[in-house]
């Protein structure tokens, strides 16, 4: 049925079409090949209203010109309870089927629930641990550090095909939007907030990302190249990402996320594991109270008066610090000598296989855990 | 934030660098400017208008009057928001193949936030309170709004916003930061320039201006109905226009808040925006959408009005389904409220929330379509006069049905993942702005302009405008559509893939067309002045009309009705046509009004200085302005003498000329 539904609709598009690739409609992967689906099957429902009313429109506007003057006239007719009932009902019913498939749809396809499948009949196989990808929106190129394998590189990214990929996003400094558009829907990379995403990639090839979220003068080249590769073909990257000399530490991260523009891809053989913790609680310079850290001691109760002598002015403007003239920021220094947090999560649910009916969508695996539970900080200055 | 060694105590952060000499085409620009604006005041000067325009126009209090600037402020800025529209179109078409295009990111990033500023808050506002200002209290049948003066203000405070916009053109810069000035990309931090300054003074000062308008407006539709005038018998615009107020006055404290707390972070560091601190962006991006999805509804609804009375009008029938129309309308006014989440679904909200919102953006479709049937089975066995009016609603019906499927597609989460911040979307609003708010703003011009200057416009020009306007929408956004499925995305300044660049192209040649469409406009207007002998209509009911704006004179007389008619039933003015209403010839009384005053410009023209002086850190100005705005409110309220009355010798003079012009042009 929904094949069908895609292939009526896909001749609804002019075929003048044919030879540019809509890769919204056409992607390489399982999520993004779901939602433009979803995208065809609601253009078609309302298009059962939508064609109707226009057609009537144009009827109307000839049949019941004033130079027709064979045409009915009947200028007292302006109510009928059957039409009317009618003219509500009609788009109720359409929107009653698409809030259906709305509520289902946005559910299963929730970039933070976990992959159940990795194409249509196939499930993820349990044994497979879906790739984890650190993602960082800089100014204005992107960062992607793969921990499982300890290696990062700058706008551009692989990933072996038919493996679930969870990304993990946040930004440095504004808001920016995460988005390759043959794998998967977009979510924003915010800074000092992390998004999930799940998806997989079914085809090799190599694929355009970039920001789909405004984000000042070098917008327009933040862009990279995602490479959907066989099992081989993402060994041998990881290989050629790890022959790179550079690495990656705290200090290397504070000269890489100054701004710049069109910036190359680069590669890092070696990444500090912690540093997309910190970076994520906006710690990443020494001397900066960690995110994670200042909400726990707000939920205890903060740090009274005394606290606001832990707020520091910076000289220049933190984490913007290009060089270029910016006025002096204020930010809260560290209280604590070492930052502490754990680098790795706790482990999640694992996916139901159970198909979802009724109150039964609730996605599984959703609990999302704080970076530090309250009661593994040390005491607070008043107890 | 700067230090104090930057910002001098005579002029601020304003030095000779703010003036954009560097860039070529902001200097010709000015130039061009410049020698317009001293031509227009030369003439101005030569044909001793200054004094005709302080005392009849910019002084009045009168509604319609007030109306008429609106729209004169409307059109002027459709101009300069068009010419913006342009340039992004002109960059986009020819950054290919490794052209940087001609605009560098500096200007390119301003010019779209500017094009999206000025067409939503200085094109289609003053639009929209133009058409309720002129036509609401005609069709209530009552003599000016309910607070003239606070009209007058409400106004200038929207000039004043106006011209810090323009301001900005010249001196230092806008905005780069797209329409909405998301945080922290407009925090100090990152936009340490006076862009986002201007983009806050603008709208503050012209928000204090909407805001006024709405609660006057409000006041002016419950207060002021002519007897008999329930409102089950008000007429579909009057609705619309007061559902339209109630969320002005509901929203738009909302963005005022907003500003003012996004205001705080920029001048004194605070950090209700920024993540540092336990500021928080998103609450941002929710509050400044709580006012901005019910903003579109403020512009669409009256709208939906005019077509409603155009549809009925011209169709020589009732409108069908009158009550529905009207709880369709509440409907989607309640609503509005509950869907703004629908701009960020991609924020990471979770599938429940997203759901929710999705699902109460699909339900307004409901009463939305219902209103479309309602058109439409107004049209069914109607009498159809395809005027220019008439015209424009029929291209609506068919263009805004579109916008509206592609709308509701966009609040499928799942879908809208796949299509936010596309050309799909940018397709998608002007798709339904154009088409909506614009067609109807034309059919609304080409409908009441006699009402307002006692001729038609020049059909000839005006159908060759309406082709040029729809056709070039569908070429300037089909393709906007299509690259939007082909994953492009908006605020793009350069091009990799050479196959997008025919798309652009075409889009180039679209909006070329609605340029046409614009000139066609203007031409329609200065040829239907010249030939406005032929034009003329002396009953004041050229459309064969069915409210109360019809029965009176074409322009109405200051005082709009010499006697306050008596509603007996929905369509007013037809009602009285058919029983065979005959106009009162004597028995006249006098009639107070209100009083010019000039008191509205001063106060608005010193709060533009406050916020030109706050843009630029010129404190001694702040304050000495922010004195004068606080003292001369104050002084006005010590004028007592704020009305006067029309004596019955001059209204009867007024209502024989009119019944002379009757009795010769039978």
């Amino acid at each position: 049925m929904r094949r069908t539904v895609r292939r009526l609709a896909l001749l609804a598009v002019p075929l003048l079409l044919g030879g540019c690739n809509l890769v919204v409609l056409n992607p390489a992967g399982d999520v993004a090949q779901r939602q433009g689906d979803l995208v065809m099957i609601a253009t078609g429902l309302m298009l059962l209203i939508i064609l109707p009313v226009m057609a009537l429109t144009v009827l109307f506007a000839w049949r019941y010109r004033a130079a027709h003057r064979d045409a009915p006239y009947d200028p007292d007719w302006d109510h009928s309870t059957g039409l009317e009932l009618v003219i509500w009902a009609a788009p109720l019913v359409i929107i009653i089927c698409l809030g259906a498939l709305t509520w289902a749809g946005t559910h299963l396809l929730d970039p933070y629930r976990p992959l159940a499948r990795i194409a249509p009949d196939r499930p993820v196989p349990a044994s497979v641990e879906p790739l984890e990808v650190n993602v960082v929106a800089l100014d204005w190129k992107w960062l992607f550090i793969l921990p499982e394998y300890g290696i990062a590189s700058v706008n551009e990214l692989a990933a072996p095909v038919d493996r679930p990929i969870r990304f993990r996003i946040t930004a440095t400094s504004v808001m920016n939007s995460f988005y390759i558009p043959a794998l998967a829907g977009q979510i924003y990379a915010m800074p000092g907030m992390e998004t999930t995403l799940n998806a997989v990639i079914n085809r090799p090839g190599e694929f355009e990302g970039f920001s789909a979220n405004y984000s000042g003068a070098g917008f327009s080249g933040m862009r990279f190249r995602f490479h959907g590769m066989t099992e081989q073909g993402f060994e041998g990257w990881v290989a050629q990402v790890r022959r790179a000399g550079e690495t990656l530490g705290r200090t290397d991260f504070l000269a890489l996320q100054r701004p710049s523009q069109n910036a190359p891809v680069r590669h890092f053989s070696a990444v500090d594991p912690d540093l997309f913790s910190a970076i994520l609680n906006m710690c990443v310079e020494p001397g900066r109270m960690c995110q994670h850290d200042m909400m726990s001691i707000d939920a205890r109760g903060g740090l009274g008066v005394a606290g606001i002598g832990s707020v520091r002015r910076l000289v220049r403007g933190g984490a913007a610090d290009d060089g270029a003239e910016r006025p002096a920021g204020s930010m809260v220094a560290s209280i604590c000598a070492i930052p502490t947090f754990p680098a790795a999560r706790p482990e999640r649910a694992a996916v139901s296989q159970m198909r979802l009916t009724g109150a039964g969508l609730r996605p599984p695996g959703l609990e999302r855990s704080l970076p530090l539970a309250v009661s593994q900080l040390p005491p607070g200055p008043e107890s | 934030m700067t230090t104090p060694s930057d910002v001098s105590p005579i002029l601020g952060k304003l030095t000779l660098a703010a003036l954009p000499l560097d860039q070529p085409i902001l200097v010709v620009t000015f130039a061009v400017v410049a020698a317009g604006g001293v031509a227009l005041l030369a003439l101005l000067t030569w044909f001793r208008l200054w004094g005709y325009l302080w005392k009849e126009w910019f002084t009045s209090v009168d509604h319609k009057k007030i109306g008429i600037m609106y729209l004169v402020l409307g059109t002027v800025m459709l101009l300069r928001g068009f010419a913006d529209a342009i340039m992004m179109r002109l960059q986009q078409a020819i950054a290919f193949n490794g052209s940087e295009g001609y605009l560098p990111p500096h200007h390119y990033d301003q010019i779209f936030t500017a094009h999206g500023v000025i067409m939503i808050f200085f094109v289609a506002m003053p639009f929209v309170t133009g058409f309720m200002n002129f036509v609401v209290p005609l069709q209530i049948g009552a003599r000016d709004v309910a607070f003239p003066f606070l009209n007058n203000f409400s106004f200038w405070m929207t000039v004043g916003g106006v011209i810090l916009v323009m301001m900005s053109l010249f001196v230092g810069e806008f905005a780069k930061t797209g329409w909405l000035a998301y945080p922290p990309l407009s925090g100090i931090t990152y936009s340490p320039d006076v862009g986002v300054d201007y983009w806050i003074w603008a709208l503050q000062v012209a928000g204090v201006g909407t805001t006024l308008s709405g609660i006057n407006l409000i006041v002016t539709i419950i207060k002021l109905r002519a007897p008999g005038m329930s409102l089950m018998k008000m007429p579909v615009f009057t609705w619309t226009a007061l559902c339209t107020n109630v969320l002005i006055v509901a929203t738009f404290p909302v963005l005022t808040a907003v500003l003012a707390l996004q205001g705080l972070d920029r001048y004194l560091g605070m950090n209700f925006f920024t993540s540092d601190l336990g500021g928080s962006a998103m609450m941002y991006v929710n509050l400044i959408w709580i006012w901005g999805h019910p903003e579109v509804y403020i512009l669409i609804l009256p709208l939906f009005g005019v077509f409603s009375e155009v549809a009925s009008t011209f169709s020589g029938k009732r409108l069908f389904g009158y009550t529905s129309m009207v709880y369709a309308t509440v409907c989607i006014t309640i609503l509005s409220y509950l869907v703004w989440l629908h701009h960020f679904f991609t924020m990471g909200s979770g599938a429940s929330v997203n759901s929710f919102f999705g699902i109460t953006t699909m339900v307004i479709s409901i009463p939305t379509g219902a209103k479309l049937f309602n058109w439409l089975f107004t049209m069914y066995r109607g009498r159809i006069r395809f005027e220019l009016p008439m015209m424009w609603t029929v291209a609506f019906m068919l263009t805004f049905v579109v916008g509206g499927m592609t709308g509701v597609l966009l609040a499928v989460p799942p879908a809208d993942f796949v299509l936010h911040n596309s050309l799909f979307l940018v397709a998608h609003f002007h798709n339904v702005i154009i088409g909506g708010v614009l067609f109807g703003s034309f059919a609304a011009i080409n409908f009441w302009f006699p009402k307002a200057f006692g001729f038609k416009l020049d059909p000839f020009w005006g159908k060759i405008s309406f082709w040029c306007w729809v056709v070039g929408f569908w070429l300037a956004f089909m393709p906007l559509y299509i690259l939007g499925l082909m994953g492009v995305t908006r605020r793009m300044r350069v091009f990799d893939d050479p196959s997008l660049q025919i798309f652009f192209i075409t889009a180039g040649v679209g909006v070329a067309v609605i340029a046409c469409g614009i000139a066609a406009m203007l031409i329609q207007f200065a040829v239907s002045i010249l030939h406005r002998e032929r034009l003329r209509d002396v009953t004041g009911d050229p459309w064969d009309g069915r409210t109360l704006e019809w029965a009176t004179s074409s322009p109405p007389p200051e005082y709009n009705f010499a006697f306050t008619p008596v509603v007996h039933d929905l369509d007013a003015w037809y009602d009285m046509k058919r029983r065979g209403y005959q106009r009162p010839l004597s028995g006249f009384r006098s009639i107070p009004m209100p009083r010019n005053t000039g008191a509205g410009v001063v106060l608005a023209a010193l709060s533009t200085i406050c916020g030109f002086a706050l843009i630029w850190h010129i404190w001694w100005l702040v304050g000495l302005s922010f004195i004068a705005v606080i003292v001369t409110a104050i002084v006005h309220t010590f004028d007592y003498d704020r009305s006067h009355r029309i004596p019955a010798e001059t209204i009867a003079d007024t209502e024989a000329l009119r019944t002379q012009a009757l009795a010769a042009a039978e």
